[in-house]
């Protein structure tokens, strides 16, 4: 049984050599998917909420880099392979189907890895690259604010240039591996003066092990910790973090943020989120019973799962509609600019629905022995809101779609 | 327990330019005055456009080159029907390329020869499937008797769209225990046998028809009618869906237009994020309504439809019809008191929604089918 879609598109036009590298990456999973240890593992990279499951998921990434499955497409120098990113779709995608555990360096393989790939200095590249794959130095993100949500141009923290080093002020929040990460890709003024507030940013390669730099966890709607608000009280950093010129942070950023909507290819690969589609529910659904009989005999159910079903076909098919513009050409941005909001509405209501159809189990969390999977969908749930309220709230994204999709007035 | 589904979504040269022409033709013979000119006439279309349609080809679109088409495939249809339901282009192309289809896949040779050159002509046939309101019966009332060397039908069909200007009737029938399709022609049948309904949907004739005591040959059965009946049943339902695609989008089209231009408590009312909202999600609807429609006319032109085209299909009915269901409703809503009277166009949409949502399958009909499909 195959779970993923897209995976199924790509495989069909797979030559000999990918065909058997599919081969070796399926009997390698077979040997080194690591046996149940004991705790729930994370769904993604932010409910990494103790040194248990950092050390864990460290030594799974270190084993997925050193046996030739992550980043092999990065260059040769920089610890990676330079092969073809095709290859690493397919490591991938087996090790998705397989459901290994996650490559916890999200913020370094996914975003700050590639935009140093691709605009970083041979220094930067030198210095940055080799340990993100590796998992030896966690990379955070630094862009939200207390207070200051989605409106990233209204960021306050400021660093100030002081000979040759930049003296930072301020908070950042959801700072995501903050008490472990080594470095944080730092959005900060460097210029309150400018007329146009985007102007005054600057993007840095921050360390977080300086003085000055103190971290304060959030637990979280899961009960996890994973999150932490980070204080920055005249810390310094050296002038080198500093990545392009003063007052290029917004387009840097903007860049980054690119990566992470999956627009720009480059990231190191890897599962980066245990996920979950209409299959993985039907499995759930197929040994429930209702009524004295399988939960799969009921109508209202199967009607249900079936508008499920049709939602998640209708999200895969935007994707393949997107590359045939004449068939776009009412609404051009429409599919590209509704994406978020579509998948991630979809996925909280289909995981809200998972737990309905746990009948009396649906009320069972993680860490109870009769909790269906170990309590993975009430969990995949609650985190679900951190798609639906990160990245820009799907109010926001209402907003956004009909505004530059369909042309309404702002409000 | 489902399986990988094929997603395969393709657009040829000729199909986007049929998408151009089309949209380019419906847009200039069917503005809204147009439209509503016809709200009331007998036939509810323009025989002076169904002219330039027979003219430009398209009533022969899905003919085979042998009998007089073009021999593009029922795929090929799907842009010409999306458009005219955008511009609510009213005339027999649904129900004539749905017959056609019954004849290209059930008929024998000299059925095809006799029938199809004539519908790429502008020879008007149309389904006559119903005995009543139940999408889902796998039984029918309407029976074939022996006649000596002939049959005569007895029975009656229900909901017959097109009947008035049809010339040909393709009627799902009985004989002993096997379902027969059977080609009736319209002078064969007394004007007192057609009975005229009252549509919510003021764009679209259909009629009952009493077959009781019409004669039929040997000749006028087709050779393969039970086979295919589930494939015109879906191809039906699909061309459906591109319609009431076409109509959603308009209706979307209205309602921006509308939420724009109309000012209340000082603001433009598309400022408010009560109506804005809403009229994203029918934005989505619309938008997945599309890409369901045009994955199956991918997949459509096959000899006997594969799963992956059924569930396509169906995907596309029960999608398309509650798109247009909800972007009607919320046209009307939105317009507020306008939105109540005859004059606004959002009357136009709802009304359209409750021919879309109920013809060759209601959304639910469709559901029911796509969970045996993917469930069990």
């Amino acid at each position: 049984m195959s779970n993923n879609i897209n995976q199924e598109l790509n495989s069909n036009v797979e030559d000999a050599e990918q065909s058997d590298f599919r081969k070796g990456v399926v009997d390698w999973i077979k040997h080194n998917n690591p046996k149940d240890p004991g705790f729930l593992l994370p769904q993604t990279f932010m409910e990494v909420g103790s040194e248990q499951v950092l050390d864990f998921l460290r030594e799974w990434q270190y084993k997925v880099w050193s046996s030739g499955y992550l980043g092999m497409a990065w260059p040769r120098e920089y610890g990676g392979q330079g092969m073809s990113r095709q290859f690493q779709q397919i490591a991938d995608e087996e090790m998705k189907k397989a459901r290994v555990p996650i490559c916890f360096n999200v913020i370094g393989l996914g975003w700050a890895g590639p935009l140093i790939i691709d605009t970083g200095s041979d220094f930067e590249k030198q210095t940055y690259l080799k340990g993100i794959l590796t998992g030896d130095d966690i990379w955070c993100q630094g862009f939200s604010e207390p207070n200051h949500g989605s409106d990233l141009g209204s960021i306050q923290t400021r660093a100030e240039r002081d000979g040759d080093e930049y003296m930072i002020n301020g908070s950042k929040i959801w700072t995501t591996m903050g008490n472990f990460a080594k470095y944080m890709i730092l959005l900060a003024r460097t210029d309150s003066q400018v007329d146009r507030r985007y102007n005054g940013l600057s993007f840095f390669l921050a360390p977080m092990r300086v003085p000055g730099v103190t971290t304060s966890p959030i637990q979280k709607l899961t009960g996890d910790y994973g999150f932490t608000e980070t204080f920055f009280t005249d810390a310094r950093i050296p002038a080198n973090c500093l990545m392009g010129e003063e007052g290029h942070g917004w387009r840097i950023a903007m860049q980054t943020l690119q990566y992470e909507r999956g627009a720009e290819a480059g990231a190191a690969g890897g599962v980066s989120i245990l996920s979950t589609v209409m299959n993985d529910l039907l499995r759930i659904a197929k040994d429930v019973q209702r009524d004295g009989k399988p939960l799969m005999r009921d109508s209202v159910t199967r009607d249900n799962l079936v508008k499920f079903l049709i939602e998640e076909h209708a999200l895969h098919l935007s994707e393949s509609r997107l590359k045939i513009p004449a068939l776009c050409s009412d609404y051009p941005n429409s599919i590209a600019l509704s994406g978020k909001l579509r998948g991630t509405e979809f996925y909280r209501r289909m995981r809200q629905y998972a737990l309905t159809l746990q009948g009396a189990s649906g009320s069972l969390y993680v860490g109870d022995s009769d909790a269906v999977e170990g309590g993975f969908w009430q969990r995949a749930y609650l985190n679900n809101f951190s798609t639906t309220i990160g990245g820009g709230t799907s109010q926001i994204q209402a907003n956004i779609v009909g505004e530059h999709v369909l042309g309404l007035p702002k409000d | 327990m489902t399986r990988t589904a094929n997603l395969s979504m393709a657009l040829s040269d000729e199909q986007a330019m049929i998408l151009d022409n089309a949209r380019e033709f419906c847009r200039s013979k069917s503005d809204i005055t147009a439209v509503r000119s016809l709200l009331k006439s007998a036939t509810g279309f323009n025989s002076e456009v169904w002219q330039e349609m027979i003219e430009l080809g398209w009533t022969g679109m899905v003919i085979p080159e042998k009998h007089g088409g073009s021999e593009m495939g029922i795929g090929s249809a799907i842009p010409v029907i999306e458009n005219m339901g955008r511009y609510f282009l009213c005339t027999p192309f649904i129900s004539s390329t749905i017959a056609a289809e019954a004849i290209i896949r059930g008929g024998s040779e000299s059925q095809q020869s006799r029938w199809l050159p004539a519908v790429a002509q502008g020879s008007i046939g149309t389904m006559a499937l119903l005995d009543n309101e139940d999408w889902g019966a796998t039984d029918t009332d309407c029976i074939l008797l022996q006649d000596q060397n002939d049959f005569i039908l007895q029975g009656k069909k229900f909901l017959v769209a097109d009947a008035e200007v049809a010339d040909f009737f393709i009627v799902l029938a009985k004989q002993s225990d096997s379902l027969v399709l059977v080609i009736v022609e319209a002078s064969q049948i007394p004007a007192s046998a057609i009975e005229k309904k009252t549509l919510v949907d003021e764009t679209k004739r259909a009629a009952s028809v009493d077959f009781s005591g019409i004669k039929i040959s040997r000749s006028a059965v087709l050779a393969e009618g039970a086979k295919i009946l589930p494939d015109i049943r879906l191809i039906g339902a699909l061309l459906i869906a591109a319609e009431a695609t076409g109509c959603a989008a308009a209706a979307l089209d209205t309602i921006v237009d509308y939420l724009t231009t109309r000012q209340q408590f000082g603001r433009l009312i598309g400022s408010y994020q009560s109506l804005k909202h809403p009229t994203v999600d029918v934005l989505i609807q619309m938008d997945s309504a599309r890409s369901f429609i045009y994955h199956a006319a991918t997949l459509i032109d096959q000899d006997a439809l594969d799963r992956d085209t059924e569930i396509a299909c169906r995907m596309s009915k029960a999608q398309a019809a509650e798109a247009l269901s909800f972007a009607g409703d919320r046209a009307v809503q939105f317009h507020g008191g306008m939105g109540f009277t005859y004059e606004c166009d959002a009357m136009l949409y709802i009304r359209r929604a409750q021919w879309a949502l109920h013809q060759y399958g209601d959304p639910q009909h469709h559901r029911k089918c796509l969970a045996g499909l993917l469930l069990d």
